[in-house]
């Protein structure tokens, strides 16, 4: 049962990390030097109301016991309450987390259906000024921090040419007007029916995706190139174009096929990184998504949301990651 | 001493050890010239450092002084990129800056790179248990979002450039430590070694003299590499407030306070912007050209 | 041939060409919804007897109302909101409430002296933050059922601990924590004996112009003009936008996307003074930027060294280049606009003055120093200016930037050496502010009561003898002249230098009209009119 082996391990795996990240986020947490009291009681707050309020909190007990407490909470499925929205941890999680995937979903789409042709055309032209060209493209798409290049967009689409919405998610016409279903507002929007609030959520999402995407298309870009580049010198490539096949035949019907699957772990390890792009686009474009929900709360030491989304984040990406070697080993026979 | 001539280094049947390795280190050379983009990265790189090392004598100004009547004035003949929200010049900033930024990224480097490659060559030899655990925790400190722990670290000691390259180190290695583990199980079963093995060489000596050296190359490109990766992180921790804090000059940094002024006095943020582009995309010519050279397989 | 390359670019385009034929109806917002851009991540809750900030106390104000408000026209004196007239025994010591008897909250319920009852329970037994303002007139969870009594359906009894002023007791009810809550609608929804304080945090239970439809915490509050609400607005609908970066709602603000944007800094108002399409409303507020001395450091313990520094800094340089529309400088406790306040600005640069100060000390050559800031801007650049105006009489400082938060907690656990920070009034009376700076009866590390004086570990008799007496003095005017002699004293000897009052100015589209704002950041949004 070697796949059963190796989910088990993959489990096995995941829970050591998730455990190793959790005391990680926890004792940073702790050792903060922002008193998380003063979030929930406010600065001109009497003393007796702060050392009341820390002893509900549970923060007067020793570091491993509140440690034990909170592993007990999570072992029943409760992330803990988050001070500055008051909510519970889950719910918050639930309401931010489906926009930020919203926007690193639609960039990997686009990044993937505009990255993996241009990575082609790029080892199918190898050393041209094609090639070059796109090579600058891509290195350039690495050499810019994410929030120049969101600043610049917004200035330049929203401010000066004024062609795309300005920062949130939504107009303020649509705002609570659709019910949450998934969580994905363009979803959403057409299951209500509502299709101007499906334009509205797709204009707002431009910006944010656009970036995204051009950030890891760089990426993707360059690994579809170098994986294609492998490939196209194979001898049966060699054979497929002494059988007089055509050029782009050659290319799309068996050169990329083999190197689909190495594409597909490409992607995957893209997309985890998308998540962790997402904190700075999600300030500069006022979206409502995890990556704002953990900075603020990080800069408020208000740990119980920071502990709970790093968590979030961090499953998914040794899920992703373990998919891709997965799929990897699975594909590819030659590799055990 | 042997000449250093031409034909000394590309003579195809070297005399000795050291002629073959600085043979092989010309023909790269040459190799390297050859790519008119990896060669502009070099001289924007060289002229960045050069920049930053002799920023004192290239300009009358210093980086702190203020002029508070004379805030954010537009580029002129007395200061070439304009003044700050201080009445700071801005182009003396942009090269102090480039002393905190670099040096920034050469502490991160030097911290990372040495540390990532022993653990991954020490793990990558030792197989079993010391593999495992090595690798668990690697795998810890990678699925760890890196802004996110760099954030939080930063917060929980003092913001500042020493907290920021602490914290930036802490999330870097991973990757280095992966790669010098990939490498080293290529080799780990090659004859040379198990030759140094029988000449009672021990496991400490076969990984620093044998291992690590032949580990280098991909090394060499991917610090490369990540230069760019390190500069941007330390922008965006400076955004986010949590880096070289004010008055220090500091590209992130210097973009974060300068942000609001975007869309009006735009060179004051939009100067050191264009600091950080240029030299990663020198970083990333840079890497890309040694890439192709020191890795026959990636062309 | 249609290639894949093509169908692709050709399917990328469509979202775009839509949008443009739409964008003409995403541009203004409409005429019977009020929106404004404001930071609202500040919002620790929207239950009145536990918000104790700003912005969700200028909220809590649009959906309570309160026994008594400060005359909008006269900020000194109080008239009655749900109280119709009062009367005070002989002795001060017991407060009966005659209340308007067609008061109704929003859900059309008659308010009546037990919902008033019940509020002033709640506020003592939840004790929050911000309940100390009412239970300083002696209630306790004991006895306030006993104390606070129900006459009749419309007249309410106050027995305080001991007699205290009327326009204290008044000026304390007129502070957000003073908001009178439906007994009915709290009790229904309270779990666990909360009284409610859970459901008051996506719910309101109030008689004020607006119901609370939604709080989404760091990204929008949504109001709803209340079913009983008689006045002529024709406002139904306010939304809240949560746009953190003031650039931002400058720019929404031009474009049409929001009517007002609350937070804009001086880079942002200077261009938008001009701007023909958009108004400026300013009003001063209660919060004062002050730098402070913690007085155990051998540095800044003598008093010499305090007026060095009040004499190093360039107060008009500062507010004229780095905060000309948002701060104007002043230099006492008590914020312009409260009563007894002083206004003048006896400080101003003097670097001769200063370093002879300095000698005197003890400090002929200077010392080292750390300062902490706030990270936001513009506190990092007022402490720059600070830095290099410190370094002209000798003093080296070294800056240390925080999230607020960190700032206040590392001044509340007296590690700070010298801080820049800023204090807003918890109420509208002189006593607050002078409380908080002046007195400091136990220096000790468990103190109860931790004032800003405490948090710079000095205590001085003299300061907590006349705050006292100046709180139980029952002459006003002789009560002002005590106020104006502890600031005049507090110049000469106390470890704060008091150095910037805030001005707010809000930016609105020229459309809207009547939009009024207090000392103490009220707004009703209500009276606001929209073209």
């Amino acid at each position: 049962m070697p796949l059963l082996k190796r989910i088990v391990s993959t489990l096995g795996s995941l829970v050591l990390t998730l455990f190793g990240l959790s005391v990680l986020t926890f004792f940073i947490g702790r050792v903060m030097p922002t008193d998380p009291v003063l979030a929930a009681v406010g600065d001109n707050a009497p003393q007796s109301v702060v050392e009341r309020v820390r002893a509900e909190m549970g923060l007067d007990q020793p570091l491993y016991v509140q440690f034990g407490h909170y592993l007990n909470q999570l072992l029943h499925g409760d992330l803990g309450k988050s001070i500055l929205t008051s909510n519970p941890v889950i719910t918050d999680i639930a309401r931010f987390f489906p926009a930020t995937m919203e926007l690193a979903t639609a960039a990997i789409i686009i990044a993937a259906l505009i990255g993996i042709p241009l990575g082609v055309w790029a080892a199918v032209r190898q050393r041209s000024w094609v090639d070059q060209t796109i090579r600058v493209i891509c290195l350039a798409g690495h050499s810019l921090p994410v929030f120049v290049l969101a600043l610049l967009s917004l200035l330049i689409f929203y401010a000066v040419l004024g062609i795309a919405p300005g920062p949130g998610r939504q107009d303020i016409i649509w705002q609570d007007m659709v019910p949450q279903v998934t969580g994905f507002l363009t979803i959403d929007s057409l299951l209500a029916g509502e299709t101007d609030a499906f334009w509205d959520a797709l204009a707002h999402m431009a910006q944010p995706v656009l970036i995204l995407a051009y950030f890891s298309m760089a990426y993707i870009t360059r690994m579809t190139r170098t994986f294609m580049l492998n490939a196209l010198s194979g001898e049966f490539v060699i054979t497929a174009r002494a059988k007089g096949l055509s050029s782009r035949r050659v290319i799309w019907r068996h050169a990329f096929p083999t190197v689909a699957v190495q594409l597909v772990t490409v992607l995957a390890l893209t997309y985890a990184g998308l998540l962790e792009g997402a904190v700075v686009t999600e300030n500069v474009f006022a979206w409502p998504g995890i990556g704002q929900y953990l900075t603020t709360s990080l800069m408020n030491a208000d740990m119980n949301p920071v502990i709970g989304a790093t968590l979030l984040v961090g499953t998914v990406y040794v899920l992703l990651n373990q998919l891709a070697d997965l799929l990897y080993r699975l594909w590819d026979p030659r590799v055990k | 001493m042997i000449f250093f001539s031409r034909e000394w280094l590309l003579d195809d049947t070297p005399a000795n050890r050291r002629q073959a390795v600085w043979g092989r280190r010309y023909r790269l050379w040459l190799s390297l010239r050859s790519n008119p983009l990896a060669m502009a990265g070099l001289l924007v790189v060289a002229v960045m450092l050069l920049l930053a090392l002799f920023a004192p004598w290239l300009t009358p100004f210093e980086p702190g002084m203020q002029h508070l009547e004379n805030r954010l004035a537009a580029p002129s003949a007395a200061h070439w990129l304009g003044t700050d929200e201080l009445g700071r010049d801005v182009w003396t900033r942009i090269i102090y800056g480039g002393r905190t930024t670099l040096g920034m990224v050469i502490a991160v480097v030097l911290l990372t790179a040495p540390l990532g490659l022993l653990i991954g060559c020490i793990a990558g030899y030792a197989g079993g248990f010391i593999d495992k655990a090595l690798m668990r925790l690697t795998d810890i400190f990678l699925a760890f979002p890196r802004l996110i722990l760099a954030l939080a670290f930063v917060a929980a000691l003092k913001p500042g450039v020493e907290s920021a390259i602490l914290a930036i180190a802490l999330t870097s290695w991973p990757p280095y430590a992966r790669l010098a583990r990939a490498e080293t199980l290529q080799f780990r079963h090659s004859d040379f070694i198990a030759a140094s093995r029988l000449t009672g060489a021990s496991p400490l000596r076969i990984i620093l003299r044998h291992i690590m050296p032949l580990c280098v190359p991909s090394l060499i490109v991917r610090v490369t590499l990540d230069m760019s990766s390190i500069i941007i992180t330390a922008a965006s921790l400076g955004f986010l407030g949590m880096g070289a804090q004010p008055p220090s000059p500091e590209w992130g940094t210097m973009i974060a306070t300068a942000r609001r002024f975007l869309f009006s006095e735009w060179w004051v943020p939009l100067m050191p912007c264009i600091a950080i582009f240029l030299t990663s995309l020198a970083f990333n010519f840079l890497g890309d050209g040694l890439r192709d050279v020191l890795d026959p397989k990636e062309r | 041939m249609v290639t894949r390359r093509r169908f692709l670019a050709g399917c990328t385009a469509v979202p775009v060409v839509s949008y443009l034929s739409l964008n003409s109806s995403f541009a203004a917002t409409p005429p019977t919804m009020l929106v404004i851009a404001m930071q609202l991540d500040n919002i620790t809750s929207l239950d009145p007897h536990e918000s104790f900030e700003a912005t969700g106390g200028q909220i809590c104000g649009n959906l309570y109302q309160r026994l008594v408000t400060p005359d909008p026209k006269q900020a000194d004196k109080v008239i009655g909101q749900l109280a119709q007239s009062w009367d005070v025994s002989s002795d001060n010591g017991t407060y009966t409430f005659h209340l308007d008897p067609a008061a109704k909250f929003a859900d059309g319920s008659p308010l009546t002296a037990e919902d008033v009852a019940f509020s002033i329970e709640r506020i003592v037994k939840l004790d929050k933050s911000p309940a100390f303002i009412i239970n300083q007139f002696g209630f306790t969870k004991d006895n306030v059922t006993q104390r606070v009594t129900a006459k009749d359906a419309h007249t309410v009894e106050m027995k305080l601990g001991a007699p205290a002023a009327e326009t204290f007791l008044l000026y304390c009810l007129s502070a957000t924590v003073g908001s009178i809550v439906s007994k009915k609608a709290c009790l229904a929804n309270q779990q666990n004996n909360d009284f409610g304080n859970g459901w008051l945090k996506q719910h309101s239970a109030g008689s004020g112009a607006f119901t609370l439809r939604t709080w989404n915490a760091s990204e929008t509050v949504i109001l709803e003009i209340s079913p009983q609400y008689k006045g002529a607005s024709k406002t139904k609908r306010v939304i809240l936008k949560h746009i953190a970066d003031p650039a931002a709602q400058a720019l929404m603000l031009k474009k049409g996307d929001v009517d007002a944007a609350y937070d804009l800094t001086t880079e942002q108002l200077l261009q938008v003074k001009n701007d023909s399409s958009v108004s400026l409303v300013n009003q001063s507020l209660s919060a004062i930027m002050l730098m402070s001395c913690n007085t155990n450091n051998p540095y800044l313990k003598k008093p010499q060294v305090w007026q060095a520094l009040k004499w190093a800094l360039d107060y008009d340089s500062i507010q004229k280049n780095i905060l000309s529309m948002s701060f104007v400088t002043h230099q006492s406790f008590l914020p312009s606009g409260f009563p007894a306040a002083l206004d003048d600005t006896p400080f101003h640069k003097d670097v001769a003055k200063a370093k002879a100060l300095l000698a005197e000390a003890g400090y002929p050559d200077g010392f080292e120093i750390t300062l902490d800031h706030y990270s936001m801007q513009p506190y990092p650049d007022i402490a720059q200016a600070i830095q290099t105006q410190l370094g002209a009489i000798g003093i080296k400082v070294s800056l240390i930037a925080a999230e607020n938060r960190q700032v206040l907690t590392k001044m509340r656990a007296r590690q700070h050496q010298l801080a820049l920070t800023v204090w807003g009034a918890d109420y509208f009376d002189p006593n607050s502010n002078t409380e908080a700076f002046c007195v400091n009866t136990d220096n000790s590390d468990n103190a109860r009561a931790r004032t800003l004086a405490w948090r710079c570990s000095w205590s001085d008799d003299e300061f907590n003898k006349l705050t006292e007496q100046a709180l139980h003095e029952p002459d006003p005017a002789k009560r002002i002249a005590l106020y104006q002699q502890i600031q005049q004293l507090g110049r000469e000897k106390s470890p704060f230098i008091f150095m910037m009052q805030k001005t707010k100015n809000v930016a609105t589209s020229k459309a809207l009209s009547d939009v009024h704002m207090t000392v103490l950041e009220q707004w009703p949004y209500a009276q606001v009119k929209k073209a």
